[in-house]
């Protein structure tokens, strides 16, 4: 008894931190999504499922989730990829290694807000150096920024370039862990590079790629700060995810209760989502994994 | 002997005790070239004694608002002895920064710069200003029409350190060049004139876009126009829309009919607007479609298109002593249209000579809050934060973001000498300025409570045609949609009553 008391205590002061730091904000979020909390009403007043029954027939809101996935799953994927291929450069012994593994993660130790308006300047279609970069390998100046789908591809690149550092981070800390008797045993049997990777070294990799992706993808789906600097959610609304759509109704429009319904809406739906992702993936990758 | 002794033992006890008497030349040294005596003045501030008590201020980020506001309130300190406390956010956070402490009933901020377009909201936060101030000879100069962008009602409640507006500016030397006005002739049949109508801007902006008409090499193109989403396009929009939607004839209303508030958003007025904005894509130059007010400021200012219309800054940057550009930009009224929607009888008039309505943007303003503990000492800061030696110094400061709003700015003579612009340039700046404040057809940003979200709807709208996502007449159907949801959300009242406050500025009642 007096130990499980005594537990009681040790634990209780950072129970009580984690109540005060995510528990109370969400609480609270979700009270102030019952009230008509805007510019000229102030306070928490009471209007029910209103906020609620709003966002359901709010196209805006749902098209910037499908947005939102399209730029989420796109720049992660290619972050894996990336991030997987640096990965495996550095891993063996390869000249100057240590300076490389330095040099890849820089883009990820940079502020991403001050990252957006270099990126934005990069991409600015007249005095921008990339535009620059596309004329001298003879092809017109693309319109990065103007145009719909090569905007939202402008604001992948900026992920994929910021991020992929964090995969790579991630999974090289995997292939360093991985213990070496499966690659001699593969050595021994005759396989190749190709083949090691696909029945070694990737199986092996499966858990720590799951954690990996499924991190990311968390940390994208909340992307705004690209979208903020760089597009403003254009053209039109062809780069508007769902964060950038929130802080404009909440903090822009300062329509409060309603932004509040929308986060929490949101949680629910990415909380949902991501589960599923990382069951699916579990089930694909670590299925292979076994089989192999 | 010995009363030169005691002269001198009283002037050193003097110095001791006070330091050296103040004069009109001692401050000099914080850059003003002559203190004008008042209420405001650096002398009449110098006499207060505020040692002890703090002020807070919430202001822009530097440099436009946020450094003259950090100087000035260094200054201050300096002066009276106060402490001030100066946060700088930027601008997409302001707003809120301002509204939560009030909404929350916190008194954060005894002082708070921001645009003059959020009185709908601020207003019954803000402290009336005090009779005294009203009285000053600064005060008495500021221009009825920014006297009336810092009233409420019959209220004063904000304080004058800004005067904003948009104009059309353009290039000079191609303008008056004789060949290029040869060539324009003959393609077009038309004479090369500065633009009078958005028909004449799209023809001079088509012929000149794309190829070297600066004679450097480079191609150049004939607009640059603020085109972002988030980032003020919608003064674009509303600079293009006044001139078919703002009838002169008709009162009661431009962005809603007062008496029944009906969005007019989507009449055929702002349609047409919305449908040149459109089409003025083919002479944008690359990146025209996204460019934010930063890029239209460096695009015209730097040379790199034909015309432009916003508010000074590029016009500033083009006049910069550094600028290649400098001496060779001359500035307009914003073209307006011959043909104007009339809602009442719901046809088009004819102007022979063009509507061109003066959209007096929101501009810079400044305000003291009600619940401040320090109103004395807030209103001291402004009034000598706006006085006239402090503003005739900001006014030269391209970057302060401090623009004419005193009579005594609209002398071509401070412009010809103290910024060094000439007499020509100089001339026709403050009478392109003068006709603005003059007109009697005005355009006042929608000062109602809620206007960012009404702002953030139609700028959304008009960006999705722009887009090519959806034509004017969707885009602008949509919008009007969500405006009448904003106004029932808010309060039909609510937003009405604050409306007429601004079509009684545009009626001018």
């Amino acid at each position: 008894m007096s130990g499980d008391r005594s537990k009681m205590l040790f634990i209780s002061p950072g129970l009580i931190v984690l109540v005060a730091i995510i528990l109370f904000p969400l609480l609270f979020t979700i009270r102030v999504s019952f009230s008509d909390w805007d510019v000229a009403r102030p306070g928490l007043d009471w209007i029910g499922a209103t906020n609620y029954l709003r966002l359901a027939h709010d196209a805006r809101f749902w098209e910037s989730f499908g947005r939102l996935a399209l730029m989420a799953v796109g720049s992660v994927l290619l972050q894996y990829l990336l991030g997987f291929g640096l990965a495996l450069l550095v891993w063996r012994e390869v000249r100057a290694r240590r300076f490389f593994r330095v040099l890849f993660l820089i883009p990820m130790m940079t502020t991403p807000v001050i990252m957006a308006v270099i990126w934005r300047t990069m991409f600015h279609e007249s005095l921008g150096p990339v535009n620059d970069l596309v004329r001298l390998l003879g092809f017109a100046p693309l319109p990065w920024l103007s145009q719909s789908g090569l905007a939202m591809t402008s604001i992948i690149i900026v992920e994929v370039w910021q991020w992929t550092p964090f995969m790579f981070l991630m999974l090289l800390a995997g292939l360093m862990s991985l213990p070496r008797e499966p690659f001699l045993a593969a050595a021994i049997d005759g396989a190749g590079p190709v083949r090691t990777f696909l029945r070694v070294t990737f199986p092996m990799m499966a858990p720590i790629s799951i954690g990996a992706i499924i991190i990311r993808l968390i940390e994208a789906s909340k992307i705004l700060d690209s979208v903020y600097v760089i597009t403003s959610g254009g053209p039109g609304t062809a780069t508007e995810t769902s964060s950038y759509y929130i802080f404009i109704r909440g903090l822009r429009d300062f329509q409060v209760g309603y932004a509040a319904a929308l986060s929490f809406t949101y949680l629910v739906i990415m909380a949902i989502s991501l589960t599923i992702i990382a069951k699916v993936l579990a089930r694909v990758m670590l299925v292979r994994d076994h089989a192999a | 002997m010995k009363s030169i002794k005691y002269a001198l033992l009283a002037i050193m006890a003097a110095f001791a005790l006070g330091g050296p008497p103040a004069s009109a030349q001692d401050f000099k040294k914080y850059g003003i070239d002559k203190d004008v005596p008042g209420l405001c003045s650096y002398d009449s501030i110098s006499k207060k004694d505020y040692k002890g008590r703090t002020l807070s201020v919430i202001t822009h980020a530097v440099p436009v608002m946020g450094e003259p506001t950090d100087l000035h309130a260094k200054q201050f300190e300096e002066l009276t002895g106060a402490t001030v406390n100066v946060v700088h956010v930027p601008f997409g956070d302001l707003f809120q920064r301002i509204m939560i402490p009030f909404q929350t009933g916190q008194n954060a901020y005894d002082v708070m710069f921001y645009g003059s377009l959020w009185s709908g909201d601020f207003h019954d936060y803000l402290a009336p200003v005090p009779q005294k101030y009203l009285d000053t000879a600064g005060m008495k100069d500021v221009t009825p029409t920014y006297r009336k962008v810092a009233t409420w009602g019959d209220t004063m409640v904000q304080y004058t350190v800004d005067g904003d507006r948009n104009y059309l500016k353009y290039r000079t030397d191609v303008f008056d060049n004789p060949v290029y006005q040869k060539k324009f002739k003959e393609k077009t049949g038309h004479e090369l004139t500065v633009p009078k109508t958005w028909e004449e801007y799209d023809r001079v902006a088509n012929f000149f876009n794309d190829w070297d008409w600066a004679g450097d090499g480079k191609p150049h193109f004939g607009s640059a126009e603020v085109t972002k989403r988030d980032d003020l396009m919608f003064s674009a929009f509303i600079d293009r829309a006044a001139a078919y939607a703002k009838n002169p004839n008709v009162k009661g209303g431009f962005f809603f009919d007062l008496k029944t508030m009906e969005p007019l958003i989507n009449t055929p007025g702002f349609v047409k607007g919305l449908e040149m904005f459109v089409k003025a894509k083919r002479y944008f130059p690359p990146g025209g479609d996204n460019f934010g007010l930063g890029d239209e400021i460096f695009s015209f200012g730097g040379g790199q298109t034909l015309m432009s219309y916003t508010w000074d800054d590029s016009f500033v940057q083009a006049m910069e002593p550094t600028s290649k550009i400098r001496f060779k930009v001359g500035s307009a009224p914003l073209p307006g249209s011959h043909e104007v929607w009339n809602r009442i009888t719901k046809k088009w008039d004819y102007f022979a000579k063009p509507n061109d309505p003066a959209y007096v943007t929101w501009g810079w303003t400044s305000a003291v809050a009600k619940a401040s503990k320090n109103k004395d000492m807030a209103f001291d800061f402004l009034c000598f934060f706006s006085n006239e030696a402090n503003a005739d110094h900001d006014l030269q400061i391209g970057r302060f973001g401090i623009n004419p709003y005193r009579n005594a700015h609209f002398t071509a003579n401070f412009w010809a000498s103290k910024m060094g612009w000439g007499k020509t340039v100089g001339t026709q700046y403050v009478n392109t300025l003068l006709s603005i404040d003059r007109s009697r057809n005005h355009v006042f940003d929608l000062r109602v409570p809620g206007v960012n979200q009404f702002m953030s709807s139609m700028a959304t709208g008009v960006s999705e045609a722009m887009a090519g996502q959806k034509t004017p007449q969707q885009a602008l159907d949509d919008v009007a949609k969500e405006w009448k949801q904003i106004v029932a959300r808010i309060g039909v009242d609510k937003v009405r009553a604050a409306y007429a406050n601004v079509v009684k500025l545009e009626d001018n009642e």
